[in-house]
């Protein structure tokens, strides 16, 4: 604006181009800056988006479970009535799985059918047969899952072919194509080189048992000097020899010399020159018999996808198929429950004491400055606390959710000092004056008057900061809560795991169930804390009273 | 043993506040308008004094029955077992002898070991029930002290308030405990670290290698204790997180307080606080399943190798993360500004940007710096989402689309698993924690000081 005041004429200024166009560009600058905002938070709330529609793709398959529908002969001869926890249930499922590929033979095919079925299989054969011991001698029928590959093949996630060749490959050969020596010649796709027909690798007397292969290969080479040897040799047919045997011995004088022979290339190379793409059996599978297998399972109508109960009923496994979040949940569930016990009195009665009692002196200030401090402390420095003083000098034990617990309360408790404090706040003094009027004691204001108003306030807060630590996952790394437990915990002392350290330990795991799995998980994670917040969030509408 | 320690002092606490409202009651002949206290307060007051005395001797009996009953042990052991033994190989022997105690027993422990594990578990019986009998005896001393006290004029009430004043105070102090704890903790731990390394090395070092060997014979690195690569590396990914997290928090404040509508921002307002309260895990997960490989095939399609665990990745994950911090923070420094210093802008004819860039931003920058500082602690303590997405190694270098580690990779992976406090390795973890510690808590009381002094300046 500063260019108007050096305007000489002001008057001639206004209104005229140079002032138009002045005007316009402050326009466009004003809504350039109204755009980047609202791209600003469009981007924000689209990673948001990504990020949920993305555990969503990921997680929503570990919510079914594939099973087959398997008819097991539980013969008397092999369950003892008596025992029945100790018969071979490996056997006995092996053999009833195996019973419905009566065409599989050889030991090796057997063995990669048995890989289609969970190895845990075998367990809920048992349990079942321990908790009904009367069907022991009669034919049932189970739904028993499928081992993780199958399970994600049945679901999708993982497809039975994969492309043959990697990108690298293919790229080679694309180079091979562009010096125009690629051809297609009988239906074959052959390609031109430069072959010498070495006296030493080819006698005149025995064309037949030449070494045409090595010749080809090396002729074949001169496209890729500039790589590795070995890397070209895939690309040619295993019968590539024969074109040039039948070269030579259509024409013998050629040995010692250098021909141009046409050699056919790999079946794999010959369906991308003809535009095709080469398949090749994913290598999670063992072999496309397998896969055969699995697929006359699910024509024959025996594969089904339940809802996957087991997510909830079990608990960790080192098979994916059979992991489950019981212990983690019952885990989360003490750890807050300790924290809770914790810190939500402690937290009323040092805000109580803070808003309502305390002098203002040095102690006081010191305490208040402590708690904004604490509640921005790194939670990892709370589970160095935790590691040193409730493990290290204590001598609690580890991975215990009581520790959990002591460690998460510490973090909780500022959350709700100051919660309770502004609840306490907000009450009105027409409350405490009228109590204190009728000749109530300070405390008895508190307790009996001010109290039960800030409460819906206090819970609010209470709840917000139990729903923080149940994410919380650092602190309970330190103290040993991502431990491997296949068990949920009977008791506050039991090491157990909780459900953020079992999403990190399963965000671990190589197996690719896991990842299903892991996505899974957290959509229970942030299932409990949508339920917790919209809880707060339903006390504060419902209860808290505007004065 | 101890839930049934905890069960009969809360019954007999139940008990005796039922026993002195009874009291009261009794002594006023049932006209308890005589009282100067209410009943309630009586049986209060008795049940303060069964079950506080009894609770805290019980707590401390657990605290000192371990250290002494070790002691015991140890004093008990024969001469020629630990003679000539270094304090790890007692600690271990301890450890044998506990578990042999507990019916752990592995391979053939001999006879000393035996006797010691009988006498532990003796010792251990003659504990338990001593504190049983102990804990007992305090709160029926306690009921009979207090029991008698109580007449129609005195004053229960008082008693009660008073007890509660100290619990109070007390609930209060955790705070600074905690502190304490902290503080103490890292410090001890830390100092022994240096006893070992020296702090020169560790602050000026160029080589972090903490990985020692165990054994005699097993090849590792030599275990260096160069901390210089590990702060550039929690540097480098927080200023990635800051780079995405700056811009974009402050744009959307300035949208929201300046050009949306109320009922825009009612809505926007809560969905951007989400990314806030969504667990870092979840975070770290996101950055391990989505982002990390979408950069790597971008990288791969422009002719450029992103390593997996890439500082990119990370630092762009954290950023998302803390966008709410920036942008509430920013929000509540320009809300701040005096409606008189927007009218006045208006009056001269800015435009709305221009009262935003020439007036609001400039007067908000303290509370704005405050928010940033804020996030950037915030950045640096940040655990779950770099020990999942970003590396293990330390590397010394700049370059973004390489994999680094942080303060906080290395305390999660120097402490996870089995633990002893009495190697270099595990105490380095407590030195990267006292010094993340004073970083982050500078950073929050400078934070925190600039917020206040700008409120200040408005109101």
């Amino acid at each position: 604006m500063s260019d108007i005041a050096s305007t000489k004429d002001t008057a001639q200024y206004w209104g005229s181009d140079a002032h138009k166009r002045m005007v316009a560009r402050r326009h466009a600058a004003d809504k350039r800056l109204q755009f980047y905002g609202m791209a600003a938070i469009g981007l924000a709330i689209l990673l948001l988006g990504i990020l949920v529609a993305s555990l969503v793709r990921t997680g929503y398959v570990s919510f079914i479970q594939t099973k087959v529908n398997l008819e097991i002969p539980l013969e008397s001869s092999r369950i003892d009535a008596t025992k029945p926890q100790a018969a071979n249930y490996r056997v006995i499922v092996r053999n009833a799985f195996r019973a419905l590929f009566p065409e599989v033979k050889g030991n090796r095919n057997l063995r990669n059918i048995d890989k289609i079925l969970s190895s845990e299989a075998r367990f809920i054969v048992r349990d079942y047969v321990v908790a009904n011991p009367d069907m022991i001698g009669k034919m049932v029928t189970l739904d028993l899952p499928l081992s993780d590959p199958f399970d994600q093949l049945h679901k999708g996630v993982i497809p039975s072919q994969v492309e043959a060749l990697t990108k690298r490959e293919i790229g080679l050969f694309r180079g091979l194509v562009s010096r125009n020596v690629v051809s297609i010649q009988d239906g074959r796709t052959v390609v031109q080189i430069d072959a010498f027909v070495d006296p030493k690798k080819v006698l005149p007397d025995n064309l037949a048992f030449g070494d045409y292969g090595s010749i080809v290969k090396e002729g074949f080479r001169s496209y890729f000097l500039r790589r590795g040897a070995d890397t070209s040799d895939s690309l040619l047919a295993p019968d590539a020899g024969d074109a040039l045997k039948a070269y030579v011995e259509a024409n013998p004088d050629a040995i010692g010399k250098t021909v141009q022979v046409k050699v056919p290339l790999a079946s794999d190379y010959d369906a991308i020159f003809k535009g095709e793409v080469p398949m090749a059996t994913n290598p999670r599978f063992a072999s496309a018999e397998q896969v055969a297998a699995f697929n006359s399972l699910e024509i024959r109508g025996l594969i089904s996808t339940p809802f996957n109960w087991e997510l909830f009923v079990n608990s960790d496994s080192r098979f994916p198929e059979q992991a489950g979040l019981a212990g983690a949940i019952v885990g989360s569930f003490y750890t807050l429950l300790v924290c809770f016990l914790i810190s939500f009195p402690m937290g009323i009665a040092a805000a109580i004491y803070l808003e309502e009692f305390a002098p203002t002196n040095r102690l006081t200030d010191l305490i208040e400055v402590n708690i904004n401090n604490l509640a921005a402390v790194p939670s990892v420095v709370f589970g160095l606390l935790g590691l040193a003083v409730f493990l290290g000098f204590f001598g609690l034990p580890r991975s215990a959710p009581l520790v959990g617990g002591m460690v998460l309360s510490l973090m909780t408790l500022p959350t709700i000092i100051i919660a309770t404090r502004a609840a306490l706040k907000a009450v009105p003094p027409s409350i405490r004056e009228a109590a204190l009027g009728v000749g109530a004691s300070k405390h008895q204001v508190i307790l009996h008057h001010v109290l039960p108003f800030a409460m819906p306030g206090i819970l609010t807060g209470t709840i917000i900061g139990l729903a923080q630590a149940l994410g919380e996952t650092a602190p309970l790394l330190l103290i040993g809560m991502n431990a491997f437990i296949t068990s949920a915990p009977g008791g506050v002392l039991e090491p157990a795991t909780a459900l953020p350290t079992q999403i990190f330990s399963w965000a671990d795991s190589p197996e690719r169930g896991f990842v299903s799995r892991t996505s899974a998980a957290i959509l229970v994670l942030l299932g409990f804390l949508v339920a917790m917040n919209a809880i707060a969030i339903f006390l504060r509408q419902r209860f808290e009273l505007k004065w | 043993m101890l839930t049934i320690v905890f069960i009969t002092l809360l019954a007999i606490t139940a008990a005796s506040y039922a026993m002195g409202r009874r009291r009261a009651f009794a002594v006023v002949h049932g006209a308890p308008e005589n009282l100067h206290s209410r009943p309630v307060y009586h049986g209060a007051f008795v049940a303060a004094w069964v079950g506080i005395p009894a609770c805290l001797l019980v707590v401390a009996w657990l605290a000192l029955q371990g250290p002494i009953i070790e002691a015991l042990l140890v004093d008990s052991l024969p001469e020629q077992k630990i003679k000539g033994l270094a304090p790890g190989q007692l600690d271990l022997l301890v450890a044998e002898i506990k578990s042999v105690a507990a019916g752990n027993i592995f391979g053939q422990p001999d006879a000393a070991v035996r006797e010691a594990a009988a006498r532990y578990n003796g010792w251990q019986d003659i504990a338990q029930w001593s504190m049983f009998t102990c804990a007992i005896a305090a709160a029926l001393l306690g009921l009979a002290l207090t029991r008698r006290r109580i007449s129609a004029t005195f004053r229960a009430r008082h008693g009660v308030e008073r007890v509660m004043n100290i619990i109070m105070i007390a609930c209060s102090l955790i705070a600074i405990l905690t502190t304490l704890g902290i503080v103490v903790s890292l410090l001890v731990e830390a100092l022994r670290f240096f006893d070992r390394v020296p702090w020169t090395e560790f602050f000026f070092g160029l080589n972090w290698e903490p990985q020692i060997p165990i054994r005699e014979d097993q090849v590792t690195a030599g275990g260096a204790f160069g901390a210089i690569p590990v702060f550039t590396g929690t540097l480098l990914i927080a200023g990635i997180a800051l780079l995405v997290a700056v811009p974009t928090g402050l744009y959307s404040a300035v949208y929201l307080t300046e050009y949306a509508n109320p009922r825009v921002r009612a809505i926007i307002k809560p969905i951007l606080e989400i990314l806030a309260g969504i667990p870092t895990v979840v975070y770290g997960f996101f950055a391990v399943l989505t982002v990390a490989p979408a950069m790597r095939s971008f990288g791969e399609t422009i002719g450029m190798d992103i390593a997996p665990n890439s500082a990119l990745a990370a630092g762009a994950v954290m950023g998302i993360m803390i966008i709410p911090f920036v942008s509430s923070f920013s929000d509540d420094a320009i809300n701040a500004v005096p409606h008189s210093m927007r009218e006045g802008s208006y009056g001269l004819g800015a435009t709305k940007g221009e009262t935003i860039k020439n007036v609001l931003l400039p007067a908000a920058l303290p509370g704005i710096m405050g928010g940033i500082l804020l996030a950037a602690s915030r950045a640096i303590g940040e655990t779950m989402i770099v020990v999942m997405a970003a590396g293990l190694i330390a590397r010394l270098t700049a370059n973004p689309f390489e994999a680094v580690t942080t303060v906080t990779v290395q305390i999660v992976t120097l402490l996870i698993g089995d633990t002893e406090f009495d190697n270099p390795k595990t105490l380095a973890a407590f030195a990267l924690g006292l010094v993340l510690f004073v970083v982050t808590l500078g950073l929050n009381v400078v934070a925190l000081r600039i917020v206040q002094k700008y409120r200040e300046k408005y109101e």
